[in-house]
């Protein structure tokens, strides 16, 4: 008798609340939304998702809580098959970076971007071209000659990751200016920033806000940066240089292009009204200054995309990654 | 004399009523963290991270660093109570320290692992102020050859002086070894050893197979054992604090190489817990009374906790200055500054004196409040090993599932765990050592890495190990720590020999 009691209680309850909600409001999380992270804490996704939830939490943007959580294994593919697998839950979002793409490609998880449903673009990471100070290349040509020079194999390139953007860039790096280099894969950015400031690489492809630190102190020298066009922050960084002053690759002959999406992805089956709610979050989260000064200090790319534009721009870089991951040989068996 | 006059600066910084109020909740929070198994400092940090943006910077990082001086002193207290290490660089204090506990003296060991956390971590600290610039320039000279003979060191230092049947020795460590390889291979991006099964992409989690295989083992041999904790008759008053004070200085020796081992590993940064085994196993074999190490000798407290300590904090001085996290904790902590709007790297010191100096000074005073609030729990710790066993084993259970959980939020994990217990519990039925087993899942990867990224550099060659005075001196050291047994009995021979 007692679970029935129970059983009619809880259905009473939950009556009540249907019925009290009001029919027409748009969607609103009811309880707290996790935050997947599908990288290690301190990088520059994980950092992203903080800065976020700092945001959200300062200016009360939310009424659940948001909760950022990481799921690194795998080169994150543990954070996507999470979400993948948490159908119909629209408490779930995930922040990506380009492992959506290079991860089930390079490992052969069952795993692909469609299984998720995109929310928004919040902005493209840059890669830039780095050097040690205390080497004689000043320019992208110089830079091309001692790699041209150097025995093959023998010119070293450090990068974050294996098979990933990093490596993705090296070698159509490689195979622009159709010279060998020793790719050498660390854990994070920063390590490797430190990496090229000892000596032990040649050159580096860091994020901006990864290399900002040792360019002020001197100790790195920017050559040119991977994207169509030049950076848009002209505030002096060091000897009077910009973000701006840096020359796009392609400019200087080194015809490689590459952005990094930093973007949002939620649970498979998420309704409309629920991709609203996140697309609307996002743009108020856009809209303070907090988010603004991240942008700078990274020299992120603010481009910010939703709806059927992102999922096209998704398209066709899924198709670009696939090129250009087989090209380079980095496909799994079977993939 | 310049820094001196920043250092006091940034007293008056840190001694402000709000800075001293954080410092305090922050101590309190990270020897929670720390006593909870899993739940360990960097997720502790990482979790209350976005409470801090709305701070000034300086309270901000006061009141993190503070969460990490409380986990790194909390982490000892479930190792020597209970044989479950809170942090990973508690590990080695679970050798001598659970002993000790169960001969009744758990107050005597807390006492001396929290009196050595404060002394490794003021050394440090010292150095910090003293030679930062001089410090952080060495760091720099650490690339993947020179990283990999460090752990090199490591696991000879342990291995060479162990007292364990060489091959069961060897055989516990390969057993590490191929655990930590499941799960992605950093250099060639592939899955390595899981067979398909997705849950295992992440690979075996140091914190769940120590959990499993010190926590749950445990609890199954006290059961053979007739459901009694040992540790029941222990003494609880404030004055075995005083009592163990007096006999620490006679261990100065073993303080003082403990303390240039942590801030050695500290800097380099190869991270605490390395440091607190290497440490540890010297300890056992230039200490006096080395041979009892591993029944309950206090300097085989003191030993780890020392290095562990000082090792955790110089791990903030390459974060500061160069802008790479000598430890998880300090990763979380530099995602922090950025979001901050600080710049961590060479210029931070020279823009940012009063965070810089701010934060030092909260060093200081940060562990000198971390050892008063954990001293005088120490009886209170003492006498949780009064509680029956009947009503503890539970709690415990139940902590080390929670503590399984938290570490990826996963339910597998916490199967894994029980299933490591199991391990742990025939191993230790057949008296194969634990410590070398966990060395290998602890270190096991990173070396791994630092190996491979040396040869890819080297293009295959070997000589990279001896390329430059650096690399070859710590190779070399690792080699004679090694062949230590062998080398000591060639001299004695020699001797006879002659004589």
């Amino acid at each position: 008798m007692k679970p029935f009691v129970l059983n009619v209680a809880f259905a009473a309850i939950a009556m009540s609340c249907v019925c009290s909600a009001p029919s027409s409001a748009a969607w609103e999380p009811v309880r707290p939304v996790e935050f997947i992270v599908p990288a290690g804490t301190g990088g520059g996704a994980d950092q992203m998702a903080r800065t976020i939830q700092g945001i959200v939490t300062k200016h009360n943007l939310m009424k659940q809580p948001l909760v950022v959580i990481n799921k690194a294994g795998g080169a994150g593919g543990e954070g996507f098959l999470d979400v993948k697998t948490a159908s119909n839950n629209p408490h779930k979002i995930i922040i990506t970076l380009s492992n959506l793409f290079t991860t089930p490609l390079a490992t052969g998880i069952p795993f692909n971007w469609k299984d998720l449903t995109p929310v928004a673009m919040l902005a493209l990471d840059e890669f830039v071209l780095w050097v040690n100070a205390e080497k004689p290349y000043n320019t992208v040509k110089d830079y091309v000659e001692a790699a041209k020079a150097a025995p093959a194999g023998s010119f070293k390139m450090g990068g974050t990751g294996s098979k990933q953007e990093d490596q993705i860039i090296t070698v159509g790096i490689e195979k622009a200016i159709d010279a060998r280099f020793t790719y050498i894969p660390y854990k994070g950015g920063g390590e490797v920033a430190v990496q090229l400031v000892g000596n032990h690489v040649d050159s580096t492809v860091n994020n901006p806000i990864e290399a900002i630190a040792q360019w002020r102190g001197g100790k790195l020298r920017p050559l040119c940066v991977f994207d169509a066009q030049p950076m848009a922050y002209d505030e002096p960084i060091a000897d009077g240089k910009a973000w701006k002053d840096i020359p796009t690759c392609k400019s200087q002959g080194l015809a490689m292009e590459y952005l990094m999406l930093r973007g949002v992805f939620m649970s498979p089956k998420a309704t409309k009204d629920q991709i609203e709610y996140y697309v609307e979050l996002f743009k108020k989260v856009r809209a303070t200054p907090e988010w603004q000064e991240f942008m700078k200090s990274g020299a992120f790319n603010t481009t910010f995309l939703t709806g059927a534009d992102y999922a096209k721009w998704i398209e066709a870089e899924e198709k670009r990654h696939e090129g250009l991951m087989k090209d380079a040989g980095f496909l799994a068996p079977g993939n | 004399m310049e820094e001196l006059a920043n250092l006091f600066h940034g007293f008056a910084v840190a001694l402000q009523p709000y800075n001293i109020m954080l410092m305090i909740i922050g101590i309190t929070l990270g020897v929670i963290i720390g006593v909870l198994p899993g739940l360990g400092g960097a997720n502790g940090v990482a979790i209350l991270l976005p409470l801090t943006f709305s701070m000034p910077p300086t309270s901000a990082i006061i009141m993190l660093s503070c969460i990490y001086w409380g986990a790194l002193f909390g982490g000892a207290i479930t190792s020597i109570l209970f044989n479950i290490p809170g942090e990973p660089w508690s590990v080695a204090t679970t050798f001598d320290g659970y002993p000790m506990a169960q001969q009744g003296k758990p107050g005597e060991a807390l006492t001396a692992a929290f009196t050595s956390s404060f002394v490794g971590a003021l050394f440090a600290v010292i150095m910090i102020t003293l030679v930062a610039p001089l410090v952080a320039g060495f760091a720099l000279r650490f690339g993947p050859a020179e990283k990999f003979a460090v752990y090199f060191l490591a696991f000879c230092s342990f291995v060479g002086l162990s007292k364990e049947p060489p091959f069961k020795t060897i055989a516990a460590m390969m057993m590490g070894f191929a655990l930590a390889a499941v799960g992605l291979d950093s250099i060639t991006g592939q899955l390595r050893l899981t067979f398909g099964v997705t849950e295992l992409l992440n690979g075996f989690d140091f914190l769940i197979a120590v959990i499993g295989l010190f926590g749950i083992g445990e609890i199954l041999l006290t059961m053979e054992e007739g459901l009694a904790f040992r540790g029941g008759n222990a003494t609880i008053n404030l004055r075995v604090v005083l009592h163990t004070w007096r006999e620490l200085p006679s261990y100065w020796m073993t303080s003082l190489r403990s303390c240039l081992i942590g801030c050695w590993m500290g800097v380099t940064p190869a991270g605490a817990t390395p440091a607190s085994f290497m440490s540890y196993g010297i300890a056992k074999r230039l200490a006096r009374r080395g041979n009892n190490f591993g029944k309950g000798e206090i300097e085989g407290v003191i030993a780890p906790e020392t290095a562990a300590h000082a090792a955790g904090t110089s791990a903030l001085l390459p974060m500061l200055s160069l802008g790479v996290p000598g430890s998880p904790t300090a990763a979380v902590l530099l995602g922090g500054l950025l979001i901050w709007g600080l710049q961590p790297g060479p210029m931070l010191f020279v823009e940012q004196k009063e965070f810089v100096w701010g934060l030092i000074a909260s060093m200081y005073l940060g562990n000198l409040a971390g050892l008063l609030v954990v001293l005088t729990c120490v009886p209170i710790f003492a006498a949780i090993l009064r509680v029956p066993f009947g009503i503890i084993a539970p709690l415990i259970l139940v902590l080390c599932a929670i503590g399984a959980y938290s570490v990826h939020n996963s339910t597998f994990d916490v199967m894994l765990m029980l299933v490591f217990g199991v391990l742990g519990y025939l191993l230790k039925k057949c008296n194969y050592p634990l410590a070398p087993l966990v060395l290998a899942i602890v270190l096991g990867d990173k070396a791994e890495e630092a190996f491979r990224q040396s040869l890819l550099g080297s293009q295959g060659s070997l000589g990279v190990f001896f390329s430059n005075g650096l690399v070859s001196t710590i190779m070399v050291l690792g080699l004679v720590a090694l062949f230590w047994s062998a080398i000591q009995e060639g001299f004695s021979r020699l001797r006879t020999a002659a004589a």
